[in-house]
């Protein structure tokens, strides 16, 4: 089955957006938005993996000796990465602004604006 | 919009898109397949620059410039928490009492305190040679200074943390990768392109040209701006009250 890891990565995504979509809680939205960050990490490895491959580091194999995955990918994941973890923190800390200003964190409850 | 009528929208909505997704990685290339042209080149450029770790060539020489947009990113977001999360006119900052730790705690944490921080600063160092890097050496090096909260108390570590010293850090991180990016420029070629110092020997520190000193300021960088944040989190957390005392 060679599109399983991609399928994988759908999946993550759709439990993500499913979760954002009904969530309660504002720091639980949140989580769900680092799942659906998560699918694309899967689906970039996926796509950058090589059957039987090592690595893409030359510190203790000959380059040349070993097939090794895709290296771009990987860094891009790495942006990915580091892109999703500050924006999180950015993220919480709007919601405890929000907690402190509306004394709630339930989406449904925030209608209007307040100033 | 009720909650029935927006999970009959929600269930629509994500069976189309699950249905174009599902599509769409059937006709992606297969799974482990062996034809990888940007990977083959990015691993040709990063030998002939005469860096091991090919991801670190490609995050701080053949993308450089990427990388400096997703530091302006880390430093956007951290300058926005710290004026999200400052203390406010009806706030105030309480002291935290010490409380009683565990003794295996105290000595676990007060053990592997050191030998966190100097993975993490190997891990840095070694960001051009083997697995890491700025990016990930940073986060160890910074989260192993609070393992000082968990061994001591609070105080303990607001005196191994002044965050100003650690904020003018970040800035001054954050500008070295630009003035090593400008130097390629002063010397005739482009900005941050690799082509300023001798790329040396094959699997040593030095080696990449100017990949350790980018990998430095970023490593650097993101150490400050995780112990600025957590900072900031641990400061509502533990000291900032409301004024009538409820936290």
């Amino acid at each position: 089955m060679t599109v399983l890891p991609y399928l994988v990565a759908v999946w993550i995504f759709l439990t993500g957006c499913y979760g954002l979509a009904t969530s309660r809680n504002l720091i639980h939205a949140v989580g769900c938005l680092a799942v659906c960050q998560s699918a694309t990490y899967v689906l970039l490895l996926a796509v950058g993996y090589r059957a039987g491959a090592t690595a893409p580091v030359y510190s203790d194999i000959k380059p040349g000796s070993r097939p090794v995955v895709d290296p771009v990918v990987q860094a891009l994941t790495l942006t990915d990465i580091v892109v999703g973890a500050t924006v999180t923190a950015l993220l919480l800390s709007l919601v405890m602004q929000i907690s402190k200003r509306h004394g709630t964190v339930d989406p449904d409850e925030l209608r209007e604006l307040r100033g | 919009m009720t909650r029935r009528l927006r999970m009959i929208v929600l269930a629509l909505g994500g069976a189309g898109l699950a249905a174009l997704f599902v599509a769409a990685c059937f006709g992606m290339p297969g799974f482990g397949g062996d034809r990888h042209p940007y990977g083959d080149r990015a691993v040709h450029a990063s030998l002939a620059r005469r860096t091991a770790n090919t991801i670190s060539s490609v995050n701080f020489d053949q993308r450089a410039f990427d990388t400096l947009g997703e530091m302006s990113i880390l430093f956007t977001s951290v300058l926005g928490t710290v004026v999200l999360l400052r203390q406010t006119r009806d706030e105030k900052r309480g002291r935290p009492q010490p409380q009683e730790v565990a003794l295996p705690v105290r000595r676990y944490a007060l053990v592997v305190l050191p030998v966190a921080l100097v993975s993490g600063l190997y891990v840095i160092a070694h960001g051009q040679l083997s697995p890491g890097g700025g990016f990930q050496g940073g986060v160890v090096a910074a989260t192993a200074l609070h393992l000082l909260y968990l061994g001591a108390d609070y105080r303990a570590l607001e005196r191994i943390r002044p965050i100003g010293v650690f904020e003018v850090g970040d800035a001054l991180s954050a500008s070295a990768y630009l003035v090593t990016g400008l130097a390629g420029v002063l010397a005739g070629t482009a900005f941050l392109a690799n082509t300023l110092l001798p790329y040396g020997t094959f699997n040593t520190l030095s080696s990449g040209g100017t990949v350790p000193l980018l990998n430095a300021a970023i490593g650097m960088e993101v150490a400050c701006a995780i112990v600025i944040l957590l900072a900031r989190f641990l400061d509502q957390a533990v000291e900032i009250e409301e004024d009538n005392g409820k936290r």
